[in-house]
């Protein structure tokens, strides 16, 4: 016995970016039917790092970046949990006089966005930092930016679209996707058929197949950020930390267990990654290194996710090129949690009006040379 | 079997101290990995070297003899083998497994792998679980046998299962008093039970003997017990428990508690193995044939790491997976060997059913868990926390139960809490434990020093 669902919108995948278009669009009265695999934010979106930080992004994702800022400030009013989230400020550590010169060229380069960066170095940063170790010799503090619990904050977004009226359905796999007249028609096994007027392709690292099917393939690589967590440790450390250039980033979450992030995992399948051996052992160097307070700690997990990257580390953003009524919002490429509620919201502002306020050209399908 | 495909076994309890001698039989010079100083297993656990006094008799009781038998099969076969002890394997990846010894990572690629990692006690909370001289069965154990001391001066022993009074007996020739033996399985189910238990007579004799040796003593052994709680201030000082319609409380300074055994299935699940919920053990386990062949070829897995049997049945198994692994390399194996193994094990199963209908999983406990509970001591997740997970509908399996409320997140890895997790969420959700599924293994199993060091790096 198939279900068959009629809606203005379905949304295919159900992390950040989805379930807060869901939210958005039932805000602005929408019918939606939200579509998700597995649980929703139980993807890249609910296993990152967990850093929400504006810092070190390129200045075309900045617009987007400082309305996703405001969005954060309201998250108890729209979720009804803070879920973890702390406005710690970031900070981006230089390794090297010349890293140094980095931070300044950007805090000059995205002086018109608001991100209120500090420079801070040598004898003044040592007193303001005691905690960080001699690696670092000075850096950049958003003081803004901070911290919050993924694992809580993904899920949310698409529960409070459920509590405003948006079908929400878990382990539910799209298997086939097709446009009938004006209509997209979303086919679930046997289950269930969903059809809408607008199709949001929000399926994270696996959103090159429906993108695939409207005959627009995009060059999107599944990669999969290490990451490890140690026991809980006194507190030493509030900013989330990042490191000019890469390599390694932590932070200390409130119950104390200190967050590290550096390196790759490994693929299972298309669909599952682990974290890698190397990758886990470097990392714990790296860190300790950055952080001497965990030297002497054990790492209790390790974890990583799957994550469309594209060539250019910017995300795909806007309409199909090749299909009205269906929008694109994917490729993250490692930076897609601080961001993703203002895509949410520019997505809607796509379905209700054709265009967003925030400028999208930069992250346009069609800026890639076709893939054979 | 070429030197790439050196065999690895995980373990040296009497699974895989036995998986090693009848591969050192046939010729091949096996790994074995080993957490412990020396082999031995849980069970059969040796003291550390020097300066233990007491014998074997007096450290293993009833088991003694077997004690020794497995730790000699060890000795006999010490230069044949590459033993590894000391050292924990926390990760497998790719044909490849992850070592830690001494502060000192390295890895070793495998051919055939045999897992023989063993089992931990299973617990359920229950109102001052968590005060400081509760411990479980299997860890009163160690203490006898491994640090030379008891968890109390008088100890009193709850749960069920037949380490239940195998630990009160050792307790008591230790010399430490006993207060009382509270088993959660009413006598008459155990009574309906005897028959099925006649199959291994030798067994269930000794079994008797160990209930009559400790009333004999004055020990008061009672049936049909729910806990209500350990009671006392930073310190045990009394166990208090439901009886029929009554109660009965007796004074201790310590308990151990345990509901029998769960299997360590960590490094099955990073090798990839097929899970299959078994109703016996109410815990999913790796799926394997009767001579302990997985899903993935060339994995087997022996004892009580794929399901409880105990000790007996783990030497067998170890011998047979072992057997296995021969003949699925091509190698000669003596068929009549393995068939009589073969016909043990099927025995041991059937005398394994028996004693699981002997010492019963009391499954209305987990029902009565207090709200304000502390469930998960690693992450501090109270019952009601991850029941409320379940109740609002977030959560319908136990890793998304574990995203939203950390349950299984700290040190442990869910090895203590798990069990207790699946009850309280399936309970939550009014379906059985095998519907929320089991937590996935994240390397390391278990914590890894921020220290290690890759071999390579490693100053000689």
């Amino acid at each position: 016995m198939t279900e068959h669902i009629h809606c203005d919108v379905a949304i295919v995948g159900g992390g950040i970016v989805g379930g807060s278009a869901a939210l958005f669009l039932r805000e602005m009265g929408f019918s939606v039917t939200l579509l998700e695999r597995d649980w929703c934010g139980a993807k890249a979106s609910g296993v990152n790092f967990g850093g929400v930080r504006r810092q070190g992004r390129p200045l075309e994702q900045l617009p987007l970046s400082q309305r996703a800022h405001a969005i954060w400030g309201r998250l108890p009013e729209l979720l009804g949990t803070d879920a973890e989230y702390i406005r710690s400020g970031h900070l981006k550590l230089a390794r090297s006089e010349a890293d140094l010169d980095s931070l300044i060229a950007y805090k000059e380069r995205s002086a018109g966005f608001g991100l209120d960066l500090e420079i801070i170095a040598g004898d003044a940063f040592r007193r303001r930092f005691p905690a960080l170790g001699d690696r670092a010799v000075g850096g950049s503090l958003c003081p803004e930016d901070g911290h919050a619990n993924p694992r809580l904050v993904s899920p949310a977004f698409a529960r409070a679209a459920a509590a405003r009226g948006a079908i929400v359905r878990e382990q539910t796999p799209v298997d086939r996707v097709s446009r009938d007249g004006d209509r997209f028609v979303l086919v679930s096994g046997d289950a269930l058929e969903v059809r809408a007027r607008v199709l949001l392709n929000t399926a994270g690292a696996w959103s090159h197949r429906i993108a695939t099917a409207f005959d627009e393939p995009v060059p999107l690589e599944s990669l999969h950020p290490n990451m490890a967590v140690t026991e809980p440790l006194p507190r030493f450390l509030d900013v989330n930390i990042g490191v000019e250039g890469g390599g390694v980033y932590g932070r200390q979450v409130p119950r104390g267990n200190m967050v590290v992030g550096g390196g790759r995992g490994f693929a299972l399948d298309p669909d599952r990654a682990r974290p890698q051996r190397d990758a886990v052992l470097t990392l714990m160097r790296d860190a300790a290194e950055l952080f001497p307070q965990i030297a002497k700690a054990h790492v209790i997990r390790c974890w990583t996710g799957v994550e469309g990257y594209t060539p250019d580390r910017n995300p795909i953003i806007g309409p199909s090129r090749t299909t009205p009524n269906l929008f694109h919002a994917f490729g993250f490429s490692g930076a897609g949690f601080q961001i993703g509620p203002a895509v949410g919201e520019a997505l809607a502002e796509l379905v209700r009006d054709g265009r967003s306020t925030a400028p999208l050209d930069a992250f346009r399908i069609d800026r890639f040379p076709p893939t054979p | 079997m070429t030197r790439a495909l050196s065999p690895v076994i995980v373990g040296a309890g009497p699974a895989g101290i036995r998986a090693a001698e009848a591969l050192v039989a046939a010729g091949l010079r096996p790994v074995l990995i080993d957490e412990a100083a020396r082999g031995g297993g849980q069970i059969y656990r040796q003291p550390p070297d020097g300066g233990f006094t007491r014998p074997k008799t007096a450290l293993y009781g009833t088991e003694a003899a077997k004690a020794d038998a497995v730790h000699r099969a060890l000795d006999r076969i010490r230069d044949r083998v590459d033993y590894r002890p000391r050292t924990l394997v926390w990760n497998c990846e790719r044909g490849a497994l992850d070592l830690l010894c001494d502060g000192v990572t390295d890895t070793i690629p495998y051919g055939p792998l045999i897992l023989a990692t063993g089992a931990t006690d299973r617990v359920l909370p229950f109102p001052g679980w968590t005060l400081p001289g509760v411990f479980t069965l299997g860890g009163s154990q160690v203490a006898l046998k491994f640090q030379g001391c008891a968890i109390g001066r008088r100890v009193a022993f709850l749960g069920t299962g037949p380490l239940l009074y195998l630990v009160a007996c050792q307790y008591l020739k230790a010399g430490v008093e006993v207060a009382g033996v509270f088993d959660t399985t009413p006598q008459t189910v155990q009574a309906r039970a005897l028959p099925g238990m006649l199959r291994d007579p030798a067994t269930l004799a000794k079994g008797l003997a160990l209930v009559g040796w400790l009333r004999l003593h004055g020990v008061p052994v009672h049936h049909g017990i729910r806990p209500i709680a350990v009671e006392g201030e930073g310190r045990v000082r009394a166990l208090r428990v439901r009886h029929g319609a009554g109660e009965i409380a007796v004074e201790c300074d310590a308990v151990a508690f345990g509901l029998g055994l769960r299997s360590e299935t960590q490094l099955a699940d990073l090798a990839g193995c097929a899970f299959r919920f078994d109703p016996m053990d109410r815990a999913w386990l790796p799926v394997r044939d009767t001579a302990g062949r997985t899903s993935v070829p060339g994995l087997y897995i022996a004892g009580d790491g794929g399901g409880i049997a105990g000790a007996d049945a783990a030497e067998l198994a170890g011998e047979r997976a072992a057997r296995a692994a021969l003949e699925d390399a091509g190698l000669p194996v003596d068929a009549a060997r393995v068939a009589w193994l073969d016909r043990r094990l099927a025995r041991v199963a059937a005398f394994r059913r028996a004693l699981n209908a002997a010492f019963p999983f009391p499954q209305d406990w987990a029902a009565t868990i207090p709200d304000d509970l502390m469930l998960c001591r690693c992450e501090g997740v109270s019952a009601g926390t991850l029941r409320g997970v379940g109740q609002r509908g977030e959560a319908r399996e136990i890793n998304r139960a574990k995203a939203l409320t950390r349950v299984g997140m700290g040190r442990c890895q869910g090895r203590v809490c798990g069990a207790a997790a699946a009850e309280l969420l399936a309970g939550a959700l009014g379906v059985g434990p095998d519907a929320v599924g089991r937590l996935r293994a994240q390397p390391p199993i278990k914590p890894l020093p921020i220290t290690a060091t890759p071999v390579q790096e490693a100053t000689p």
